[in-house]
């Protein structure tokens, strides 16, 4: 146990050189133009399938369900139909009508299953799909479960007695999340109490999975919180918890905010419609912060190892000279990153506990 | 420009995903460790609290231990020159006792001393008495035959009667 840290820089490294791999299926599969802006973008966006690694010319991936519904019913599949054939073709069973999904490489729905019609046009069913976006985030959140499961019984078990091993670290971060964070963003002990759950959740969700994202093999390394959708849906939870959640004093400061002059209010409610744009926006910025920073960081460390691919088609020497220099250069982002994964998550969750310190603030008579 | 359109399908499943993270968090696993932190805290409270009263009482025993300590050192002090003086008053009395007892035996052996000379001279009288009876015996035994030669004899037995008591007083 003395040695994880070794183990965890150890595995990093592992991890950064099996990165090479990966870029150079990248390269195989294409024979032309290695195009880094494309595989980036292919590793930062969504697909049906997961590519693990391609060996001797033959890719190896994990081929995943999907799950759309047209018209209210619902069509499962493999996406490993769309491997073999552009084009799948299911036959509807109440009315006989065949159904034809594809995954179109250009226009508006490009990269997403579609229902081509019988014109020729694209239709985007409602689509649920276990993408490799979805599992990732399906293995981080058992993973969160399973060591959130671990601390409880080692509290259980240990009781009173001072924690060890991963309950230290977890302790650590909780402890830090309670008072750093929820007791000096929210002024009343009892609303701590309240929110402190949601907070720890979204800290260590955020923080495990920004984690995970910088770990380049399967089943990891997927660009979880880098994903518009789940930060999104990250900062929903915090603009209804905040909302739902808001006492009086916090509507009064919204419909009525005290200290501005009646002119603001009145013929024209310029403060309240100001204060009520602002509901909106916090949620929104946080969902953007985050996409952005995780996103930026991804496509920095994609950047700098395509780098080698790109010089390697000019000249094989170069190609190695290269490499030397992206990997210390990549090296020192990742080394960054684990910074950002920190902050993002600390961020996150100081103005998520902000928010809820403003909705739950308590009358102070002066 | 898909990267900033989100995907409904992953809205949904993140949805999902994160309400049960949430659920089991907030339901199974943070009030497990919240009331441990709580626990823990509360009882190192007491336990600092504690050793800060043990450490006052610690320090009251100590101050008494010093006072009795001190007060102990006082009374062996007063002890001692207790000890001391009734020594002192001991002795003295011995000297004086001995002083005393010495004196008395001095005067008893003067005393005894004086008897003894009475009695020596009470006897040295009776012999000269005897003596002198004696000699008057003899002295009258011829007394009748000569009145000079008489005479001269009284003087004679006187001379020697002296004679013998003086070396008598001598001795």
């Amino acid at each position: 146990m003395r040695n994880w840290k070794y183990i965890v820089s150890l595995s990093f490294l592992i991890c950064l050189i099996f990165t090479l791999p990966n870029f150079a299926k990248a390269e195989n599969e294409q024979k032309e133009k290695f195009n880094a802006g494309e595989v980036i973008i292919e590793h930062i966006l969504d697909s049906y399938e997961w590519h693990i690694f391609t060996w001797k010319g033959h890719e190896v991936s994990i081929y995943l369900p999907c799950i759309v519904f047209n018209e209210g019913k619902c069509y499962t599949f493999s996406s490993r139909n769309f491997r073999e054939n552009e084009f799948y073709k299911t036959v509807n069973k109440t009315n006989s009508e065949e159904l034809v999904f594809t995954i179109p490489h250009e226009g508006d729905y490009k990269g997403k299953i579609v229902i081509v019609n019988a014109d020729g046009t694209q239709k985007r069913p409602f689509d649920i799909s276990i993408t490799k976006n979805v599992l990732a985030l399906f293995i981080s959140c058992a993973l969160i479960i399973i060591l959130f499961y671990l601390v409880t019984k080692a509290y259980q078990k240990r009781g009173e007695k001072a924690p060890k091993g991963l309950q230290s670290l977890f302790e650590m971060l909780i402890v830090y999340v309670r008072d750093d964070i929820a007791r000096k963003a929210i002024n009343n002990e009892k609303s701590v109490d309240k929110y402190l759950p949601y907070l720890i959740t979204v800290f260590f969700f955020i923080f495990i999975n920004n984690l995970l994202g910088l770990i380049p093999i399967f089943p990891f390394g997927a660009n979880i919180t880098g994903n518009i959708a789940v930060t999104a849906v990250l900062a929903l939870f915090t603009f209804f918890i905040t909302n739902l959640l808001g006492n009086k004093e916090y509507y009064k400061d919204i419909f009525n905010t005290p200290g501005v002059p009646w002119f603001l209010k009145f013929p024209l409610p310029l403060m309240p419609i100001i204060e009520t744009v602002g509901c909106f926006t916090k949620p929104f910025v946080l969902a953007i912060r985050l996409f952005a920073n995780i996103t930026a960081g991804h496509i920095v460390v994609l950047g700098f190892i395509s780098s080698i691919f790109i010089v390697a088609q000019i000249s094989v020497a170069g190609g190695v000279g290269m490499s030397v220099f992206s990997l210390i250069l990549a090296i020192f982002v990742d080394c960054i990153e684990l910074l950002v994964a920190y902050i993002q998550a600390y961020v996150f969750t100081l103005l998520s506990a902000l928010y809820f310190g403003m909705a739950s603030k308590e009358h102070h008579k002066s | 420009m898909e990267l900033i359109s989100p995907d409904f399908g992953y809205i949904f499943w993140m949805t999902l995903a994160f309400a049960i993270v949430f659920f089991f968090i907030a339901k199974f696993a943070f009030p497990v460790i919240g009331k441990a932190l709580k626990n823990r805290e509360q009882k190192i409270t007491e336990a600092l609290e504690q050793a800060e009263r043990t450490h006052e009482e610690m320090k009251n025993l100590q101050a008494k231990n010093e006072e009795l300590l001190k007060k102990a050192k006082e009374e062996r002090e007063e002890m001692l020159n207790e000890a001391k003086i009734s020594s002192d008053q001991i002795i003295e009395e011995a000297k004086e006792k001995a002083k005393q007892e010495a004196n008395r035996i001095m005067e008893s052996a003067k005393e005894s001393i004086g008897n003894e000379y009475k009695a020596a001279m009470t006897d040295i009288k009776n012999q000269i008495a005897n003596i002198s009876i004696k000699v008057a015996e003899k002295i009258l035994e011829k007394e009748l035959s000569k009145d000079e030669a008489q005479m001269e004899y009284i003087d004679k037995i006187i001379k020697e009667t002296e004679e013998k008591m003086g070396d008598e007083k001598v001795r």
